[in-house]
């Protein structure tokens, strides 16, 4: 098998809420392997976020290791997390979290700006980016005038834009409409056959079917781990 | 909108620092200006000469000629009390006094008619004199009348040569700035009765150096006299000086009222700097998901306080300068904005930008992605 990508050991993230202790994850392993398309599934408050969070690199882990890349990010600093965030990660968020004040082509190089990136690179590889998802031609304009959709590809377009190691969606169709989400879905495909490894968290079985490994946490652990067609049987 | 509110702030602090200093300065120059004219650049030494120890016109000629890098005139005065008379015309209370060749220059007179007493005269100890256009115009009629006409002096008999320009514009009068005869001081002191010269007045080049102008004269004359008490020297500039202080220290008072103003304004910056990271929070957590460091953003955020700061403090220049002439010419005085004003004023604004931006940048640099991203 391929090599792995993210490899979390015994993931415990530990909130205090006065005297009482939420255990958000509690005691997750995974392993990821490189070019795979996972889906983390789960009701709200199941702990999901909290994974992400720490897969994504915006937080760590009250304890536990978590490797990425082969790098342990598990108790790096702040600046250390940035750096591997802009490095190894794409996001792609519910809200699409495109800078409203920016253009398309603004907001696909900033990735590459914080990378230190030349900016002539930096147009290059951003307008490349925009081809992918088919928004060239308006590189002009801002946000704000692009469809819901539309909108969620450049934000795919600015996860690509870096080249990161993984593609980390966060509920990507959980503002659009059924047509539209289809069309990300078929995206995300299609960017996963050309290599990228795509992680996926979404509370909806429908959309977590169209991944190719499920992974479904409960109460903060995992409760099952396999292939969709399985997972798709006992539903 | 809300940063040009910001920048208003700037601006006012700014413009009403160039304005005050400016303005006080330009009125301290005219002020300045209008004592040069009664004199400020004028020394005058009185000295008690003792058989023993004594500077007679010569010695003081000499000390002159040493020292023309500081002196532009000089000349030795000697007062005559006498009675002018034309006749059975009298004039009780003209100032009669004998004087070197560049007096007319130290008191700033032009001639209206006729020409100055000359080296030649003083020399020759030559029975003319210069007189001034009371004299002339309550003797003779006239400035051209009175030129080459006799007066008597203490019974001695001067032809005028010169006739000195109005000076009072207002009103010529018995006693007044008009009212003058002056002479060779070599007869003068033939008129006086007595050879000893004891009172000389000095005019320096600039009035930026009347101190050591008058420190110099007081060394020479200390090291003839070896006593204080022989000898007083007077710089009219003394009486600037204190002025200048008072309006130094208004200029300073002002000043600090309207860097208060400053002060106010940063606070301002700060407070929309703050305002402006609580809205942008959301944003402020998209970058540092994109792999924005703190150090990036709180580069973002500080330059941003720095570059609105600066752009008003530019502006508050602009303004400044404009309402600093208006205002001038208001009040009747040539007030340009002094390029410290302008340095101190607009590095204050951009300092105030960048402490005050401070704050704000390091709380944005310090949220934490998953909180900022929450942020609606």
């Amino acid at each position: 098998m391929a090599e792995p990508l993210i490899e979390l050991k015994d993931i415990y993230k530990i909130y205090h809420m006065g005297d009482e202790e939420v255990r958000a994850n509690d005691g997750i392993t995974l392993t990821i392997y490189k070019g795979e398309f996972v889906a983390i599934v789960g009701k709200s408050g199941s702990g999901k976020s909290t994974l992400m969070n720490i897969i994504g690199a915006l937080d760590v882990p009250t304890e536990g290791s978590y490797y990425l890349g082969g790098e342990d990010v598990s108790d790096m600093s702040d600046d250390q997390l940035a750096v591997i965030r802009n490095k190894m990660i794409g996001f792609i968020f519910q809200q699409y979290n495109l800078l409203p004040k920016l253009n398309l082509l603004e907001n696909v190089e900033l990735p590459l700006l914080y990378a230190g990136v030349g900016r002539e690179e930096r147009r290059e590889r951003a307008m490349e980016s925009l081809e992918k998802v088919g928004l060239k031609e308006k590189w002009r304009n801002m946000p704000n005038q692009l469809s819901g959709g539309q909108q969620q590809r450049v934000s795919i377009a600015r996860a690509l834009a870096g080249d990161p190691s993984l593609i980390l969606a966060d509920e990507p169709t959980g503002a659009l409409d059924s047509r539209t989400s289809r069309e990300v879905l078929d995206f995300l495909k299609k960017i996963n056959e050309e290599g990228n490894t795509i992680v996926m968290i979404t509370h909806d079985n429908s959309i977590a079917v169209e991944a190719k490994r499920v992974v479904r946490i409960y109460d903060g652990k995992i409760n099952f781990d396999g292939d969709v067609k399985d997972y798709a049987a006992i539903l | 909108m809300r940063s040009f509110l910001t920048m208003l702030g700037i601006i006012i602090g700014v413009a009403s620092v160039i304005i005050l200093v400016s303005i006080v300065n330009g009125y301290m120059s005219s002020v300045v200006e209008s004592f040069s004219s009664m004199g400020v650049n004028r020394i005058s030494v009185r000295l008690t000469n003792l058989s023993s120890r004594s500077v007679d016109v010569d010695e003081m000629y000499s000390f002159y000629d040493e020292h023309k890098d500081l002196f532009a005139q000089m000349s030795p005065s000697v007062s005559v009390s006498a009675v002018v008379k034309k006749g059975e015309d009298s004039l009780d209370y003209t100032s009669v006094g004998g004087y070197s060749e560049e007096y007319l220059d130290i008191m700033g007179y032009e001639l209206e008619s006729g020409r100055n007493i000359s080296y030649a005269d003083i020399a020759a100890r030559n029975k003319v004199c210069v007189v001034g256009y009371y004299v002339a115009s309550e003797l003779f009629g006239g400035p051209q009348e009175a030129l080459n006409q006799t007066v008597k002096v203490n019974g001695y008999a001067f032809t005028i040569v010169g006739v000195a320009e109005r000076q009072d514009e207002d009103e010529l009068e018995e006693g007044g700035t008009d009212d003058f005869l002056w002479m060779p001081y070599s007869i003068a002191t033939k008129l006086s009765r007595s050879a000893d010269i004891t009172s000389y007045t000095f005019a320096t080049i600039t009035t930026d150096n009347t101190d050591t102008c008058k420190t110099e004269i007081e060394n020479y004359l200390y090291e003839v006299y070896k006593d204080e008490d022989l000898y007083d020297v007077t710089a009219n500039s003394e009486l600037l000086d204190s002025l200048n202080e008072q309006i130094a220290m208004m200029s300073g008072m002002l000043g600090g009222i309207a860097g208060i103003s400053l002060l106010v304004a940063g606070v301002g910056v700060m407070n929309i700097m703050l305002v402006s990271v609580t809205e942008r929070t959301r944003e402020i957590g998209i970058r540092k998901s994109l792999g924005a460091k703190r150090g990036t953003i709180m580069q973002q955020f500080v330059i941003e306080a720095a570059v609105t700061s600066s752009i008003g403090g530019i502006i508050g220049i602009i303004l400044g300068a404009i309402v600093t002439q208006v205002a001038g010419n208001l009040i009747g005085i040539t007030a340009t904005p002094t390029p410290v004003a302008v340095i101190i004023s607009f590095s204050v604004s951009v300092g105030i930008g960048l402490i005050f931006g401070y704050m704000p940048a390091n709380r944005a640099a310090k949220l934490n992605p998953i909180d900022a991203l929450r942020s609606d």
